[in-house]
């Protein structure tokens, strides 16, 4: 089938089966690598968008219905040069390891701080329940949103 | 060209809590992961695996596989062109296997196709024809067979020794996974000439070259290893997975292939932390001196040997924890089954073994109404000191009774407020009186071994190039998250003086073996060669220009630039390429006595838990550290560390644990291997214990495994303490504190 949807703001059109998750049209049909497959089930957040606004894990989305449909992945919060305030705090606070759960992570507290500038920690911890990161602990992103809650209050 | 100079101090040097060169890629998602690659023309593979953890393979029929519209190859064990096994200590697990399966999930065969659901459908097409065998699936029913790997026997001191307070307990340690996020992925492109480039997740390069080749039957420069974007290993990169298989497909079709396994396969396609049991028996003296420790250690290395005479031996000689007692004797059996083949882990050994010897310390505190750390303190080993096992004098700093008195002055919080639901066991699911929630407070130490042990020649090869931008240090190592290449930045700036210093991680063609990512090794290693190399060159230079100082504006003398970096490189960049050893060591003897450990690190925690009696939830308040570093080299990157390997210890001690059923594996996935949450993360406060060690880089010593060890045992302490029950077996389920 053919899918028509904008992500990152651009216009993008994918021949897929139907039956392909959104994860597998933007990672291997736009090129878009940023969002990453660490379970497909839904259970680790890495492969979390926006959709249509809403976080979702892309994993679980089925192609055939993204058509029309708005996607925000981690290639659209921030680039090299211009990084997003959550990119910048989870590089001051030493919240990247391996990084692999970085971008799901980025996307995620893009959308906490986005609804909510000034999240504690009870906030963060909820928000993010639903990224696992198998490096940190948890401890350094924790740091880095707090911070960002800190300076935004 | 001459002028004067301010000797300004480097940035970003030795101390520092620096930025990761790798951080800005990996927040945009602009970091290429094994997963990630991609070459024109390239195929799909996929894995056809055994369906059964014991049995005969009658036939594999590839007929109906190869028939496929878009499959081009299937490969079986006939088309290994060199050696049919590989392994890490002992070549003896098949690359495809033929004739036998010995675990549920071998490879029997390999497929290359064009899209990735035609590989794998065409795997599933595959007619494999086994006659199914009973499995071995007891590791006690393997050792009292003769089914063992290796047997490490240690005594030492009288055996008749006794003392006034004898305990004695039965512990077990169940199966934990690493589950790295990223799973197993690689892409292998053909040179045209016979030889293969490879990228595939890796914790050792050199090894897995030596191995692809000797399995390929190609010369040793046509293969060649490259570094690739790893989404953490913890061990379960040391063994190869899909390497060998990825080569044998790309040579067979001549065009690049590429293979990600999911997570299920992940699961089966990667090695696991050693079940354990253990049989302790402590003797001491009424003020709590040990007197005597035995124990009896089995580990269940599955169907491979993979790291396994490694592992057992950590666990035996890692047995009685870092104290001191004069009689021991300790018999560690690593087990040959049909379960999933174990080996490198996080801890590698000293984990289970840890689990064992402080629970037998809690209960000696018990049994003398004595205080847990008190005890600890009144036995803990110390520099000069013999290591209670092998009698090897410790000769490094040893900090043992710092790290104790250091955790103790770190204060116990106060209850929880019960009034923020978040914070109780279970969360808002809590159904029991929150007047019912017990608080617990348990206490462990660890002592573990850096870099490698027992004779091995553990070598590390390091280059650092000198150009008219600064210094490029070049290395084969692995970067798997750790952050070494920020470590190996910061040593060469403090080593050179000179602030611009990039790291490159090369192929193995190009450099000799930085040796694996594991055994808390690469910081004292490659850091140490890295060091070895800045210095070197550094006096080089200063020697030839009659320098006294290297600054960015060049050689000085006599606070005037000599020669600038341009000047220095007007024939080329110069290169200085070293080999690091650290001091030797040495097999041990028939009774396990010698001195096989190069370095020695302690760490000690403090766990803080809720547990609803009820519904036997707990939640992790607080894990509390003091660890034994060395010296630290980054700060924050260490904090890091700690607390990344504390989460690994709590997943062992109340929720990781893969179940198995003769052999077949029944939680591969991560909705029922359950992985710790943002939700689980306890308050870390962690303090750097700094006594410089022997030989590391300033001091430094790894820091990536201790945190792990011995987590666990004082989060399962603190439950005991909340609940009052034995808890023999980590990791802890509900129905333990439910229904003891
Ligand atoms: S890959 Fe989508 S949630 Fe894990
Ligand atoms: S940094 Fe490795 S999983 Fe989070």
């Amino acid at each position: 089938m053919i899918v028509e949807l904008t992500v990152n703001g651009e216009p993008r059109v994918a021949t897929v089966p139907g039956s392909v998750s959104l994860l597998t049209v933007l990672r291997d049909e736009l090129a878009l690598p940023g969002s990453k497959n660490a379970c497909e089930q839904g259970e680790c957040g890495s492969c979390s968008v926006l959709f249509d606004g809403e976080l979702v894990c892309a994993c679980l989305v089925m192609a055939a219905d993204c058509d029309g449909s708005d996607v925000v992945t981690v290639e659209g919060i921030g680039t090299d040069e211009h990084l997003h305030p959550v990119q910048q705090a989870m590089l001051d606070a030493g919240a990247v390891q391996c990084g692999f759960c970085t971008p799901g992570f980025v996307v995620a507290a893009a959308r906490l701080i986005e609804t909510n500038p000034t999240p504690d920690a009870g906030d963060i911890r909820e928000a993010l329940a639903g990224n696992v990161c198998r490096c940190t602990g948890y401890g350094a992103i924790l740091r880095a949103l707090e911070s960002l809650a800190k300076g935004a209050s | 060209m001459t002028g004067t100079t301010v000797k300004v101090p480097v940035r970003g040097g030795v101390g520092e809590s620096t930025m990761r060169p790798d951080g800005i890629p990996k927040v945009t998602g602009n970091f290429a992961f094994a997963s990630d690659l991609y070459a024109d023309g390239m195929l799909w593979g996929a894995t056809r695996r055994s369906p059964v953890a014991h049995g005969r393979i009658r036939r594999v029929d590839i007929g109906a596989a190869l028939a496929m519209p878009g499959v081009v190859a299937v490969l079986t064990q006939a088309d290994t062109a060199g050696r049919r096994t590989f392994g890490l200590e002992e070549a003896d697990q098949p690359v495809l296997a033929a004739g036998a399966v010995r675990f549920w999930g071998e490879p029997i065969a390999v497929v290359a196709a064009h899209d990735p659901d035609t590989a794998r459908r065409a795997a599933a097409a595959i007619g494999v024809d086994i006659e199914e065998l009973p499995p071995l699936s007891d590791p006690e029913v393997a050792v009292e067979q003769g089914s063992v790997v290796r047997h490490i026997r240690i005594r030492r001191g009288e055996p008749d020794a006794s003392g006034a307070v004898v305990v004695e307990g039965y512990y077990e340690v169940g199966q934990q996974d690493q589950a790295p996020l990223g799973t197993e992925a690689g892409l292998a492109i053909p040179d045209g000439e016979g030889g293969v480039d490879l990228w595939a997740v890796s914790q050792w390069l050199h090894a897995d070259h030596e191995q692809i080749h000797l399995s390929l039957g190609v010369a040793p420069d046509q293969v060649r290893c490259h570094p690739v974007g790893v989404g953490g290993a913890f061990g379960s990169r040391e063994d190869m997975s899909m390497h060998i298989h990825l080569c044998m497909l790309a040579l067979r079709t001549g065009r690049p292939v590429k293979m990600v396994y999911d997570r299920a396969e992940s699961f089966t396609g990667h090695v696991h932390r050693h079940p354990a049991r253990m049989w302790y028996r402590h003797e001491a003296n009424e003020d709590g001196a040990l007197v005597k420790v035995e124990a009896k250690i089995i580990l269940d290395g599955g169907a491979y040997a993979s790291t396994t005479s490694a592992v057992i031996a950590n666990a035996a000689y890692f047995a009685v924890g870092p104290y001191r007692v004069d009689n021991v004797s300790v018999d560690g059996y690593g087990a040959r089954t049909n379960n999933p083949p174990a080996g490198a882990m996080r801890g590698f050994g000293a984990v289970q073994a840890c689990f064992g010897h402080e629970s037998q310390m809690d209960r000696l505190a018990a049994r003398l109404e004595m205080d847990p750390l008190e005890l600890r303190r009144r036995n803990a080993l110390g520099s000069g000191d013999p290591n209670a096992t092998t009698g090897q004098i410790i000769e490094g700093s040893l900090p043992t009774v710092r790290v104790i008195d250091e955790l103790a002055a770190i204060p116990v919080p106060d209850p929880a407020d019960p009034a923020d639901v978040r914070n109780r066991p279970g969360g808002t699911g809590l159904t029991t009186d929150p007047g019912d929630i017990r608080r617990g407070i348990g206490y462990a130490l660890s002592i573990k071994n850096l870099a490698f042990s027992e004779a091995f020649d553990d070598s590390c090869e390091a280059s650092v190039i000198l150009t008219p931008m600064g210094a490029e240090v070049r290395t084969a190592a692995c970067e798997v998250g750790q952050g070494l290449a920020m470590v190996c930045q910061q040593i060469a700036r403090t080593a050179l003086g000179l602030n611009h210093v990039a790291v490159v991680f090369t192929d193995t063609s190009e450099i000799g073996s930085a040796g694996s990512t594991s055994a808390s090794r690469q910081t004292q290693m490659t850091g140490g060669a890295v060091l070895k190399a800045c210095e070197e060159l550094r006096d080089r230079i200063l020697t030839e220009h009659g320098g006294d100082d290297l600054t960015d504006d060049g050689v000085v003398r006599g606070g005037e630039v000599v020669a600038t970096l341009a000047e220095l490189c007007a024939s080329g960049p110069i290169e200085h390429r070293v080999v690091f050893r650290h001091p030797e060591t040495f097999s041990t003897d028939e009774n396990g006595q010698g001195a096989p450990h190069a370095d020695f690190a302690v760490a000690a925690h403090r766990a803080v838990v809720d547990v609803d009696p009820e519904l036997g939830l707990v939640r992790v308040v607080r894990v509390d550290t003091a660890q034994d570093v060395g010296t630290a080299l980054n700060p924050m990157s260490i904090r890091g560390q700690i607390e990344g390997g504390i989460m690994q210890g709590l997943g062992l001690a109340v929720m990781e644990e893969l179940v198995l059923d003769e052999g077949r594996m029944l939680n591969a996935n991560f909705t029922d291997y359950l992985l710790p949450t943002f939700a689980d993360a306890p308050d870390v406060e962690c303090r750097l214990v700094e006594e410089p060690g022997l030989w590391g880089p300033f001091g430094a010593k790894g820091v990536g495994e201790p945190p792990t060890i011995s987590s666990t045992p004082a989060v399962v302490a603190a439950i005991r303490d909340a609940t009052g029950l034995e808890l023999i077996r980590a990791p802890v389920r509900p129905e333990h504190i439910v229904l003891p």
